[in-house]
């Protein structure tokens, strides 16, 4: 910690930094207005793939840059979980150094793309920006300065790709290519490390791409930021289940010394109500999945989905609102949430509750599903649902939905998309009966070092959370690489 | 990327592929599958392993064309590659030996059948096999079942080519003729439904392979989820196999038929592109 706030300060104190903020009264930076996201015309993007947020144009974020008053004790930092030195790159961006600012957070954050498109940051770093707890006033939109930067370094075509040390020809194994897996292969390489790293689908990217959409976050720049990484050195195996296609011991033999499991929340949740599994019900992992890997909708791809005009998603999460806004852009007429608790109880990030709005879904807060119907086809033609109310605060801290007797009636539908949680990917904890994992079945880790039960085996992400975010996932990951890099070292020095 | 080293039909709509795949093929036990993609615009579709030799390293897949993926699939040729193929998924069969096995397969289950014919039999089972299909022409793998059957008794619809009936016929005719321990059905989910109710009359333990629509085939998606015993079941990780007895079979062909329409609309407009 000292030494990090030392460093923090020494770079606050540099001339170009010192210079800037004498450059403006504070006075003028906090009576700006806070710059506002170019939107896509929410009856245009509704039809459309394209990404709803347009993006910061330079003489935004330079305004925006403005406002962060590079504070001497930069509370923002202690808000992001890979602990961004927010200020230095804001600060490059108002300087108009817009590559040093992308330099800025590659050196914490490896998917700055990503992270300023994704993060809820609502909850996060700027939660806890000055201009949010002591001034009472809208925070400095860190998210979308951070994607400004990286936009611009992608789109100036001059990636910097990060230094490695000397290879030391020691072979490490990250399993899993979502957000986890790739921080943990991004930190392996830059310490010198032989990274493979093998996935089980056809695409690298884990959540990245087959649940997140295009409209949040274009599959080009997933693939940008792995271009990177081959570049690094870094392999990829696709179409590899580890335990499966190969077993630890197996990539023991073929020499890796030490593994990072970043297998993800792969299992899907059913609410197991009568009728779920008529057609026309599908998980959000199995809707998401066919429309964004397996491009479903377009009718030169092979593979299908069925999305009808009336199209209830169930839940309230950031899963669930991908799915309904999907089904909107798939055609349907009516395309509504069901949610059983009210919407400040809702997990989804704040700016996509507030897109989905603009995009016409309907918010059907307070009720939840009892049973479906079908057709003579076995298709999905109705359901039952249930008001509820809130009630007393469960072991969450969010007031528990109740359900009002009597309340019950029928609502017409003709697809349904099941969003209500994912539980741990089994496949790792069943092909090593010997790693402890909890009753739920996230596995157990030392949390400064993310090792596991067997000590060649570290892990992170959803697999450990049971379920988190992007930015959460990469701190594990870069955790972990640390965590592994010790390890591996110390094992050399003892032999 | 996995290059097709060898390739032969067995009639019109039944090719098998060799397939070079050395993981797989050191990984594999009878029972497992393999999901496979072709090119970037292909969908993921199911397969299993027939057989597989891990000292060549080559996976050996027969496959039924009923439509897009199959064709397209049929239509390779060796030295091609595959561009997606990965396993092995799903639990392996569990072989013992248990006595006498009836086994019966019918049209798209012969394919899956067969490595478990084979590994019931070098667990010292008597194998009893029962190949059924609409008509003489849809007979498939019948030597190679041979290999490894004590018997093996052809039905046909219309009896173009051994006794003609249903395949709960002929399991009725072996049932009520020796003592049978354990049925194993694999074909269209009616057949598996029929077969199931016929052994359940005589109490006899059956297991039936599940050929569910899948997506990714790892416990991902859901779409190959299935009732058995009133519980929901993903057949991709929980099967393929089940207690024939606990499974709805109603709600599994519906499930099948899901995508029936656009699937035939497919694979017509595929077929026009092919033959023009
Ligand atoms: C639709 C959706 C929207 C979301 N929106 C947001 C958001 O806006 N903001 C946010 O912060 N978070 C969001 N999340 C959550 C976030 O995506 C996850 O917390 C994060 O992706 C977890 O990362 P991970 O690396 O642990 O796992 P994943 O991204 O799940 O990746 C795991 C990967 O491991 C692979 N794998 C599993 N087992 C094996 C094996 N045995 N061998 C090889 N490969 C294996 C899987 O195929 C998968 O690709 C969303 C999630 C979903 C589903
Ligand atoms: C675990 C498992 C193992 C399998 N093993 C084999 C195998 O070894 N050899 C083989 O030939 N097939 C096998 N199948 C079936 C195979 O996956 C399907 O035939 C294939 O997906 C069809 O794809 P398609 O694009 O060619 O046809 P589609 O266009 O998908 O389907 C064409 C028609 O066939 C019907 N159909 C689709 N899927 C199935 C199915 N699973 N069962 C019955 N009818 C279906 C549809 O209703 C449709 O009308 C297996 C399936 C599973 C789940
Ligand atoms: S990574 Fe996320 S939490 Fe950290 S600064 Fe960026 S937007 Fe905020
Ligand atoms: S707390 Fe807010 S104003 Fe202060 S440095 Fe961080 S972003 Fe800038
Ligand atoms: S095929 Fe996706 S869960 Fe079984």
């Amino acid at each position: 910690m000292e030494n990090i706030i030392e460093y923090l300060k020494a770079e606050r104190a540099q001339d170009w930094r010192a210079e800037l903020r004498k450059s403006m009264k504070a006075k003028e930076r906090t009576s700006r207005e806070r710059v506002q996201m170019p939107e896509e015309d929410p009856f245009v993007r509704n039809k459309s793939k394209i990404e709803v947020n347009i993006g910061l144009t330079a003489e935004a974020a330079v305004l925006e840059a403005q406002r962060c008053l590079d504070c001497p004790d930069p509370t923002c930092i202690t808000g992001c979980p890979v602990g961004i030195n927010i200020p230095k790159f804001i600060k490059n961006i108002e300087a108009k150094n817009f590559a040093g600012a992308a330099v800025t957070l590659k050196e914490t954050n490896a998917l700055p793309a990503v992270c300023g498109r994704v993060c809820p940051q609502e909850k996060q770093c700027e939660i806890v920006c000055f201009y949010t707890i002591k001034l009472n006033k809208v925070p400095v939109a860190i998210g979308h300065l951070e994607r400004f930067a990286a936009d611009w370094e992608r789109n100036s075509g001059k990636m910097a790709i990060p230094e490695t040390e000397k290879a030391n020809n020691v072979k490490v194994a990250v399993i899993g290519s979502g957000p986890a897996g790739l921080a943990a292969a991004g930190d392996l390489a830059k310490f010198g490390y032989d990274v493979t790293v093998f996935e089980a689908l056809h695409e690298i990217g884990g959540v990245l791409k087959y649940g997140i959409p295009e409209f949040r976050l274009p599959n080009e720049l997933v693939d940008t930021e792995i271009e990177v990484m081959r570049k690094m050195g870094i392999k990829f195996r696709v179409n590899f289940i580890v335990g499966k296609t190969a077993s630890f011991d197996d990539l023991k033999k073929e020499g890796f010394q030490a593994f990072f499991v970043g297998s993800g929340a792969g299992l899907p949740r059913f609410m197991n109500i009568p009728g779920e599994n008529y057609n026309g019900i599908f998980s959000s992992n199995e809707y998401l999945t066919r429309v964004n890997l397996m491009n479903a909708a377009d009718p030169e791809f092979d593979t299908p989905v069925i999305s009808g005009n009336k199209v209830a998603v169930i839940g309230g999460g950031n899963t669930a609102m991908d799915s309904v806004r999907m089904a909107k852009r798939l055609g349907a007429d009516e395309s509504m949430i069901i949610y059983r608790r009210s919407e400040v109880e809702m997990p989804a990030r704040v700016e996509e509750v507030k897109h989905a709005k603009e995009e016409g879904i309907i918010f059907m807060n307070l009720h939840n599903p009892l049973e479906y119907y079908a057709d003579e086809n076995g298709r999905v033609k109705s359901m039952k649902i249930q008001k509820m109310e809130l009630g007393e605060p469960d072991a969450s801290g969010r007031r528990r939905p109740v359900p009002i007797e009597g309340s019950e009636f029928i609502v017409d539908v003709d697809t349904v998309v099941v969003s209500v949680g994912v539980s741990p990917n089994p496949l790792i904890p069943a092909a090593l009966s010997d790693l402890k994992c909890t009753d739920w079945g996230t596995i157990v880790v030392d949390k400064e070092t993310m090792q596991s039960s067997i000590p060649e085996i570290f892990a992170g992400g959803d697999i450990v959370r049971g379920g988190a975010t992007v930015i959460l996932a990469m701190g594990d990951g870069r955790t972990a690489a640390a965590g592994m890099h010790k390890y591996i070292q110390e094992k050399i020095k003892a032999n | 990327m996995s290059k097709i080293l060898e390739k032969e039909f067995f009639s019109k709509n039944v090719v098998k592929i060799v397939l070079d795949a050395p993981e797989i093929a050191r990984s594999r036990k009878p029972g497992h599958f393999v999901i496979i993609k072709m090119g970037e615009k292909g969908e993921r579709i199911p397969l299993t392993i027939a057989s597989a030799d891990a000292e060549k390293g080559t996976v050996t897949l027969v496959i039924q064309k009923v439509g897009v993926t199959s064709d397209k699939l049929s239509r390779l040729e060796v030295g091609d590659e595959v561009t997606d193929v990965v396993g092995p998924l799903g639990k392996a069969t569990h072989l013992e030996n248990v006595g006498t096995v009836l086994c019966a397969g019918g049209g798209v289950g012969v394919a899956p059948l067969l490595p478990i014919v084979e590994g019931l039999k070098k667990a010292g089972n008597r194998v009893v096999t029962i190949l059924a299909a609409r008509t003489k022409d849809l007979i498939i793998l019948e030597d190679q079942m041979r290999e490894y059957s004590d018997e093996v008794i052809i039905m046909t619809d219309d009896g173009s080519y051994g006794t003609k009936g249903l395949v709960t016929a002929g399991m009725e005719e072996v049932i009520n003729r020796e003592k049978v321990n354990m049925s194993v059905v694999i074909g269209p989910a009616i057949m598996m439904k029929f077969a199931a109710l016929t052994t359940k009359k005589y109490n006899i333990e059956t297991v039936a392979s599940l050929n569910t629509i899948m997506v990714d085939g790892t416990g991902m998606c859901g779409a190959c989820r299935v009732s058995v015993g009133g519980k929901t079941k993903f057949v991709c990780v929980d099967g393929p196999e089940f207690d024939a007895h606990q499974v709805d079979f109603d709600e599994m062909l519906s499930r099948l038929s899901a995508y029936q329409d656009q699937e035939s609309a497919a694979y017509q407009k595929y077929l026009q592109t092919v033959e023009a």
